[in-house]
């Protein structure tokens, strides 16, 4: 095997790191709808109708059964057929933002649920208002528990990204593959983007762990 | 003169810059009870930890049998200890804990007959045979087959008890056994622990809230404060008459508490 | 989340039988799913059972007591949680080959999967062992366990009860991951399905009855999971 640096950097690398940018844009662009979707879906759960909370807790068991790969292509062959025309881009933020959802959703429930009842009977017997009960009570310790999780699901929903390639998203390993055909040189691209995708997520599980240990010396309460 | 069984020779232990035990000096003879008693964070405890080799001390020596524990000769010189020397010396010593530590996957019998087995090179059946007399000796006997999940606190620490006796050591170390136990199991496990000191006459060091139960079944008391001996004796000196004005400080926030 | 994955199962068996009733169209691209479903089924039961042993070993690994195994461990962690799966799937097949290794796409597939998924799963075994509390430690030292028997009679045990929610986890991962073998060219259940949908364009039929076969194996992973912790709980007594 021969690896050519020349190649490596007049070839590969300024044809994928545009990928990488797609990368980045499909990842935060999806996580925003993520949280979202997880905000409602986890509402739904928690819902008093035990219907509404049946459903939303079916349908988040029935998304964490289900591959990625699934949901990306039954949007991009469905779409169409119901006369929806998105761009390939858009159809993959919209297939990872509902697909992280179902566990966006366990995540924050799991963040309410660690906040002692005693805290909501507490501020009950202290006569806070709704408002004030979720705004100085339960949101400042259940966020403790909740934004290490939904970094790493930040974090796993940017390692996902690569599988819009199947449908044609100008992303990384799309790229690599293009250059691949193009080139039939595997090796220097494949290693680029699996090099990238290994820097960037360590940088980001660090920037994780720095947050969450912040939060720890701010939050003493979190324990 | 009695034969000295444990002794401490300014032993020191420290975490970071807090200093928890300050040069102890406390020699145990054969067969006497010595209970330490004395406020939270006072080094209680870590006196027993370092004697079952849990830590590791800074400075001084403890000997079991005239033998240095965490040190042991070698061509005249003290070198660190080898873990063949930890382990051959701390057969002569089995500790109770505060949290019982039973192994929750095992059975009651298997708590008091594997560690006999697997450590000693005791024979199964003959293991199993003792097993079921020590239990039959703190009164568990019929609750060989539970899980420890399914006993009481006061059962669990009387089957902990069982399982440090099964590994026939010469010496008992109780940490606080009765702190983790509801109030209405205490007499059990006391009464226990009470047949041990006098029937069996085992050498015993425990550390204790118990100060009534201490008072009852020590040779000595030792109060302990910020790692150090305050006072020395037996209970009728130390706990009816302290002279130490810390000891009065202390024993009456206790009576009071009580 | 706890209830019985049957319950679940009943309704949807009838659901499919339904399915086969109202909607015939099914019966044409059905075969070609099910062959689909052997190879999912082929790659990712010996993935799960390499996953588990590498869990195990590189799991132990991270927390021995000599350097170079601790770092070797937290090294293959890392790289192999870091990076995509497609990406190491790519890799195997695709660039190993380059440096004279030269795998089966089912070897790869096999082999990338069970790479990744262990990874995590060592990290879950790592934290599974260090949540043993520490009396269970002490107690050892004190009753003089040897290392040896310390380990495998007192702590592993415990660790294993503590790993199996985490554990089922993964393994539905796992079996997710299996969907991207297409990658190195093994026609899955969801390349099957894709296919299928390009010949017969009946989108939303193969895709429930696909969504419904993931989520059939992952119920079967979950309640295993489930029963596998029952059956401890009830062996621990704390039921």
């Amino acid at each position: 095997m021969d690896w050519r640096w020349d190649f490596t950097f007049d070839t590969v690398l300024p044809r994928i790191l545009p990928g990488l940018w797609v990368t980045v844009e499909v990842t935060f662009l999806s996580f925003i709808l993520t949280l979202v979707l997880g905000l409602v879906l986890m509402l739904a759960r928690r819902s008093r109708s035990r219907i509404i909370s049946f459903a939303a807790g079916e349908f988040i068991e029935f998304m964490r059964g289900m591959p990625l790969l699934v949901v990306i292509f039954f949007l991009f062959f469905l779409l169409p057929e119901v006369n929806i025309y998105l761009a390939p881009f858009w159809t993959g933020v919209l297939a990872m933002g509902i697909y992280n959802a179902a566990p966006a959703a366990e995540i924050m429930r799991g963040g309410l649920q660690a906040v002692p009842k005693g805290q909501w009977e507490a501020a009950h017997a202290l006569n806070y208002s709704t408002y004030r009960t979720w705004r100085n009570v339960i949101l400042p310790q259940a966020i403790g528990p909740v934004v290490p999780g939904l970094g790493n699901l930040l974090i796993l929903a940017f390692k996902e990204t690569p599988l819009l390639s199947f449908v044609a998203v100008p992303e990384m390993p799309d790229a690599a593959r293009r250059i691949a055909s193009e080139t039939y040189r595997f090796t220097e691209p494949l290693t680029v983007v699996g090099i990238l995708f290994l820097i960037l997520s360590l940088a980001s599980a660090l920037l994780i762990r720095l947050v969450e240990r912040h939060m720890l010396t701010e939050n003493r309460y979190a324990k | 003169m009695p034969n000295e069984k444990i002794r401490f020779e300014g032993v020191t232990k420290r975490y970071g810059a807090l200093t928890v035990l300050d040069k102890l000096d406390l020699s145990i003879n054969e067969g006497e009870v010595v209970t330490i008693i004395g406020p939270s964070g006072s080094g209680k405890t870590t006196v027993l930890r370092c004697l079952m080799t849990l830590e590791s001390i800074e400075d001084g020596v403890i000997r079991i049998d005239g033998e240095p524990l965490n040190m042991m000769e070698r061509d005249g010189t003290l070198v660190p200890a080898s873990t063949g020397h930890l382990r051959k010396m701390r057969r002569k010593l089995g500790m109770v804990f505060q949290s019982f530590n039973l192994f929750p996957h095992l059975t009651v019998l298997q708590n008091c007959a594997e560690p006999p087995v697997l450590a000693l090179g005791v024979k199964r059946d003959e293991a199993r045979k003792r097993a079921q007399e020590l239990l039959e000796m703190v009164g568990m006997s019929d609750k060989h087959a539970h899980y420890p999940a399914q006993l009481s606190g006061g059962q669990q620490q009387r089957v902990a008890i069982a399982r440090t006796l099964a590994m026939q050591p010469d010496i008992l170390v109780f940490d606080e056994p009765t702190s983790a136990l509801d109030p209405e199991t205490i007499e059990e496990v006391t009464s226990v622990i009470r047949a041990l000191a006098v029937k069996h006459s085992y050498t015993m060091l425990m550390v204790t809230h118990q100060i009534d139960f201490a008072h009852d079944i020590s040779d000595r008391i030792c109060f302990f404060d910020k790692g150090r001996i305050v006072e020395q004796g037996p209970p009728a000196a130390v706990i009816d008459a302290p002279s130490e004005a810390r000891t009065q400080q202390f024993l009456s926030k206790v009576a009071q508490a009580r | 989340m706890q209830r019985s994955p049957i319950v679940v199962l009943v309704p949807i068996a009838f659901l499919v039988g339904l399915y086969f009733a109202v909607f015939s169209s099914v019966a044409e691209f059905l075969p070609a799913l099910l062959n689909g479903l052997t190879v999912t089924i082929k790659v990712a039961v010996p993935s799960v059972l390499l996953a588990y042993l590498i869990s195990v070993v590189a799991g132990l690994g991270r927390l021995a007591p000599i350097g170079p195994v601790r770092w070797a461990s937290a090294i293959y962690i890392e790289v192999f949680r870091g990076v995509s799966l497609l990406v190491i799937l790519f890799w195997l097949y695709f660039v190993l080959p380059e440096f004279g290794l030269t795998m089966s796409a089912y070897t790869a597939a096999l082999l990338g999967i069970s790479l990744n998924a262990g990874a995590y799963g060592a990290e879950i075994v790592r934290g599974a062992v260090q949540a043993v509390p520490k009396g269970q430690y002490e107690a050892c030292t004190t009753l003089n366990y040897p290392v040896w028997h310390k380990y495998t009679r007192i702590i592993l045990p415990q660790a294993l009860v503590i790993a199996v929610p985490a554990m089922t986890n993964m393994t539905i991962e796992l079996l997710k991951g299996t969907a991207l073998v297409s990658a190195v060219t093994l026609v899955d259940l969801t390349a099957a399905g894709v296919r299928q949908n390009q010949m017969t364009y009946r989108t939303v039929e193969i895709f429930s009855v696909l969504a419904l076969i993931y989520f059939c194996l992952a119920q079967v992973v979950r309640f295993s999971g489930v029963r596998i912790e029952q059956f401890f709980n009830r062996h621990l007594g704390a039921d």
